[in-house]
């Protein structure tokens, strides 16, 4: 699986692409391949706060549950719509399917967090296990 | 023992298969100091004519061939034989949970039929597969709303079944849940004002009881209109679901939480019986319980699953909207057969022979003890007062095989001489004037006995 | 099928639509009796209150509704019709006689609030079954009240609670093993206590050196279910009770799995301060499609100030009755005093059992899931060699090598004329295929089952797609789950 370069990649499978101090969340192929099909999407309201590492919302398949950890604090601006009534679309396009949006607290929280060639390497070894 | 399938031969059998030579062998693994060297102390092994025996003596302790009077969240309605026919089928009624989709078809489609049913008559837009009964459905339901709202407070009718509220009290203790009670009014119906000032921004939920503990139809209309003007979520217990034939259901109330007993459960002592929980379905996320839904299969046919299980405990485990796993899914089966025999037509006709055979009594047991609540609709329930403890009436009553109405001073002392009735289908017209003769003859000699010490004093 | 069986061929079931479809107005399965009072002006008495329509209530015929239910039926499998092997389930036989004696008229049409003088028979019946359940389990004193074994989790862990209030501190978290049922955690969320997880050791059971470290005066209890989801005893469990204990805390045992104890060994002889049984799992009350079940909660003598209320007493002239005042009650948990129907239906199961008919069947199950073992264990991984006590748990591990996996086999056994077993559960052992035959199981039917289940390893190896698609003789094959979870349809509404 190529992982696109534009963006960095945490090891809970989130991805984050930044443009200036706002960025865009979304969630890997690969998570989205290990979660299945996925049925309901929870995400937070505009105006909420993200903190690094913390949950902010879930991803659901018909019989799991997975929570949502932001790589990067800031405020949300924008929350894909599009997701409360296709959750499919994460399954078709997890790349290009964001989730939220949001204004970089401190934008140098994304050097802590992976490249895509570290990001692949990470997740060839979780699926060796 | 006549439920073991296993000769001697069979077992000394499988246990060569094994490698065993004795069959207390299998229970090496548990540590000798704690292994039982005695019988259990439990009743002998009895034949099947001696256990019915027995349980037939228990039956004629306990009020076997009495006539009732009593109601109070659980209803004496006539049982259509067809119910306990069909529950019967071992398909039905040795059946697990419909986890297996496949194999559970006749399971899920008569539960998705009974989550129709129950929204058709509650005016919601879904409702789940059943909780335990109306007590725990009510107040899950009231969780369900501080969940919704953020919100903690919760504002609960002093004419709520006093049983329901001890058990939200128990499950709000540790939730860090205030609740707050409001009283009612001379109609028996939640006194508004005191409500208003009750609820604020605050406020997660109102619990209201609509036919009230009193049998009184509350004005639900008005209390959501408070609730709502508060960003609070009105939820509405429901213990008689009969009168949903010929009351209209609380149209604005964002959750009903309600007791289905009425439609052909046993009364049987207090349970089982089949609470529910309908509600929008913007809500539908926070719900507790099952949920049938409906989906095809990979030739595209129509078939059912047990559906939005992310919800539950078996997947959220600590996060999950409640820990209900078991709930009463043969009690639903027989509240399903129940609303579907009598449909449409026959549950409003059901209801208005109730009605009338409550005003019917109200009005005779109001010519002699002093009728409460008299100016609010009652469904098949009514208070009266009487001059003499209603324990002491009841007590005579017994003496004609017949159980007078709840006395109310356990729950509601203020009420003092007052007691609970119920009449329903089955109540016969015979029964209700024995009822209301035994009570106008304990007020006349209340009255005479007070004459006569009016008598004494005016001679001294 | 390639293997044929021995059990089960295909059979005609009949189609039938919602019931809603078969309706239409006019019809009807009803009659009242004619009204014996005068009859009431509706608009008068309820004024704006009155509901003029019931919406799309279905109208059908008497043999309509007998033909509907009936149709429904034919289609699930059942206990009466055979194995139903799911594990922590306990799926046994459910007598008849016990259906018989809940309808007895007295028992049946008893009202909750009937006064004590006339509710002596079911005041009885409940003292009887808890006399019963305190010998079985080995403990001081029961409620009845609890309608299921969730509700009795919740209701036990608030006794714990308010045990601890009344030392002065109610802690904060309980202790949960990672193979425990899901209720634990939901449980102890409900009462507000934190959930830590307790790993298992290599032989499936309590890592005591896990539990010496974690605990500590924060922790109100352990959650423990024995045996185990893994069908283990925990043989350490006399040091497991003593290291909660010396720390004040508390052992709470899920009764889930009770049927491997019965007669055998007694829970408060091996330091369980607290428990609920299932009594639609050990004590036979018909499991009925998902309900309704039974959860009473046994204690020590400890805990008893904190029963709730009312809780049966002897009262001075012998007669029985309830008390309501007690003051350190956590109060009630439901309404009246629990599912009382299934009361008198594992009252008489005891019964019928007496002393040496309980402790049978638990050797019976025991052995079962032993045998069960035995003939299995060369064609299934066995995460865990430990002794089996009433379930055994292999995984899907040699299987998944070609693709398939536990959900897929036992899909398959519904062709071979089974119900499952038990999928992906224990959390602990990936692939889990968890498998509890009960002592209901003759031995033919016994080796029916692993002659099934042999017969599927080698379609596995020889042709998985055929174990892939499965089932192949249901009247709906695998139903799309995802699509019924992404767009809800909960209700039928007329035109779809």
């Amino acid at each position: 699986m190529a992982y696109p370069i534009d963006r960095k990649y945490t090891k809970e499978h989130e991805w984050i692409q930044a443009t200036g101090t706002t960025a865009a969340i979304g969630i890997t192929a690969y998570a989205q391949e290990s979660l299945g099909d996925i049925v309901f999407v929870e995400l937070p309201k505009v105006g909420a706060e993200l903190s690094a590492g913390k949950t902010f919302g879930t991803v659901e398949s018909a019989k799991a549950v997975s929570d949502l950890y932001a790589p990067a604090s800031g405020t949300v601006t924008e929350v894909n719509g599009d997701l409360a009534t296709s959750p499919e679309k994460v399954n078709k396009d997890p790349n290009g399917s964001w989730m939220v949006k949001i204004t970089l607290k401190n934008p140098s929280e994304l050097g802590a967090l992976l490249s895509a060639a570290d990001y692949e390497k990470f997740v060839a070894e979780e699926a060796g296990h | 023992m006549r439920y073991l399938p296993k000769s001697p031969a069979d077992r000394e059998a499988m246990l060569k298969a094994i490698g065993l030579r004795s069959l207390d062998e299998l229970f090496a693994p548990i540590p000798a100091e704690y292994r039982l060297s005695r019988d259990l102390k439990v009743p002998r092994q009895m034949a099947e004519s001696e256990i019915v025996e027995w349980f037939k003596e228990r039956s004629r302790e306990n009020g076997e061939g009495y006539t009732s009077f009593l109601g109070a969240g659980a209803y004496f309605h006539y049982r259509p034989v067809v119910i306990d026919s069909l529950i019967s089928r071992g398909e039905f009624l040795t059946a697990y949970t419909p986890y297996q989709a496949e194999i559970s078809q006749g399971t899920l489609q008569s539960i998705f039929e009974f989550q129709t049913m129950i929204c058709e008559l509650t005016g919601m837009e879904v409702a789940n597969a059943s909780m335990y009964d109306g007590s725990t459905a009510a107040a899950e339901a009231v969780m369900m709303a501080v969940r919704l709202t953020g919100r903690r407070s919760v504002v609960v009718a002093r004419s709520l079944h006093p049983e329901y509220r001890e058990v939200l009290t128990t499950y709000a203790t540790h939730q860090g849940m205030p609740l707050a009670v409001v009283g009612f009014g001379d109609d028996g119906r939640v006194n508004l004002e005191e409500l208003a000032k009750a609820v604020s921004g605050e406020t997660a939920c109102l619990l209201i009881q609509s036919p009230n503990f009193f049998g009184t139809i509350e004005d639900a209309d008005a209390i959501a209109e408070i609730a709502h003007k508060n960003g609070a979520m009105l939820v509405v217990s429901i213990a008689e679901a009969l009168s949903l034939g010929i009351v209209e259901p609380p149209r604005h109330a964002d959750v009903i939480a309600m007791e289905a007993q009425s439609f052909g459960v046993p009364v049987a002592f207090g349970g089982p019986y089949c609470g529910v929980i309908a509600t929008r379905e913007k809500f539908v996320r926070q719900m507790p319980g099952r949920l049938v839904g409906q989906t095809t299969d990979k030739q595209g046919k129509r078939g059912f699953v047990l559906t939005l299980a992310t919800r539950e405990q078996h997947i959220r485990r600590e996060k999950a909207t409640s820990n209900i796993c078991t709930n009463q899914a043969l009690v639903a089966l027989m509240v399903n057969i129940f609303m579907t025999i009598y449909g449409k037509a026959g549950l409003r006709e059901l209801a208005k022979q109730n009605l009338a055979k409550t005003a019917y009594a109200a009005e005779q047991f109001g010519k002699q003890g002093k009728l409460l609540f008299t100016g609010a609709p009652r469904f098949n329930e009514f208070v009266v007062a009487t001059s003499e403890d209603p324990y002491a009436i009841n007590s005579r009553l017994l003496g004609h095989k017949t159980v007078g109405g709840l006395p109310l001073k356990k729950f509601f002392p203020e009420l003092g001489n007052a007691a609970l009735w119920c009449c329903t289908e089955m109540t016969t017209r015979t029964a209700i004037d024995t009822a209301v003769g035994l009570v106008a003859e304990s007020e006349s000699s209340v009255r005479s006995l007070k004459r006569e010490a009016d008598v004494e004093e005016v001679a001294r | 099928m390639k293997h044929m069986t021995r059990k089960a061929t295909r059979h005609v079931n009949q189609n039938e639509g919602l019931i809603f479809e078969k309706s239409s107005a006019g019809k009807g399965a009803w009659k009242l009796p004619p009204l014996d009072v005068p009859e009431v002006d509706t608009k008068k008495l309820l004024g704006s209150s009155e509901r003029k329509d019931l919406g799309n209530m279905p109208e059908v015929s008497e043999i309509e509704i007998i033909r509907h239910f009936t149709r429904l039926s034919t289609w699930n499998y059942a206990i009466d019709l055979g194995m139903y092997p799911l594990g922590s389930c306990t799926m046994k036989y459910n007598p008849r006689v016990n259906e018989h004696v809940a309808r007895v008229e007295g028992l049946a049409d008893g009202h909750p609030y009937q006064p004590e003088k006339v509710s002596q028979g079911a005041l009885r019946i409940l003292q009887t079954l808890s006399e019963c359940l305190i010998d079985i389990t080995g403990m001081d004193a029961i409620t009845l009240q609890p309608a299921a074994g969730a509700h009795g989790e919740m209701t036990g862990l608030l006794m714990v609670r308010a045990y601890h209030q009344s030392k002065g501190n109610a802690r904060k978290k309980i202790l949960i093993p990672d193979s425990a049922h899901g209720t634990n955690p939901a449980t102890a969320a409900m009462v507000n206590y934190a959930v830590e997880n307790l790993k298992s050791d290599a032989r499936g059971m309590v890592d005591v050196a896990a539990l010496e470290s974690q605990m500590n005066e924060d922790v109100a209890a352990l959650m423990l279910t024995n045996p185990n989801t893994l069908g283990v005893f925990e043989q350490q469990i006399h040091k497991i009770a003593d290291i909660l204990h010396a720390k004040g805390g508390l052992l709470y045992m899920d009764g889930a799995n009770m049927n491997a104890l019965v007669g055998k060994v007694r829970p408060g002889d091996f330091g369980v301060d607290v428990m609920h049984l299932n009594l639609h799992k050990t004590f036979s009350t018909p499991h009925g499609g998902g309900g309704p079940g039974s959860g009473p909660v046994a204690i020590k003598k400890s805990l008893e100030p904190f029963l709730p209320t009312p809780v049966v007493i002897a009262k001075p002239d012998g007669t029985l009755g309830f008390e309501y005042n007690r003051p350190k009650s956590v109060g009630r948990v439901r309404a009246f005093y629990g599912n009382f129907g299934m009361f008198v239906r594992a009252l008489a199961y005891i019964m019928a059992n007496g002393p040496d008919g309980l402790r049978q069947t638990t050797e019976d199950a025991v052995l079962n899931a032993n045998y069960m073992r035995k003939g299995l264990e060369a064609t299934y991984d066995l995460p865990y060699s430990t002794p089996t006590m009433h379930e055994v748990v292999f995984s899907d591990k040699l299987q998944a090598k070609n693709g398939v996996r536990t959900m897929d086999i036992a899909k398959r056994l519904i062709d071979y004329g089974f119900h499952p077993y038990t999928t992906a559960f224990p959390l602990i052992v990936p692939g889990a295929m968890m498998i509890e035959p009960t002592e209901s199981e003759s031995k033919e039917e016994m080796d029916l089952f692993i002659e099934a289940m042999t017969s599927i390893a080698e379609e596995v190896q020889e042709d998985p797609q055929l174990v892939l698609d499965a089932p192949h003789s249901t009247r709906v094959s695998r139903l799309d789950e995802t699509a019924a979870a992404r767009k809800p349809v909960l209700r039928w509404k007329p035109g779809n």
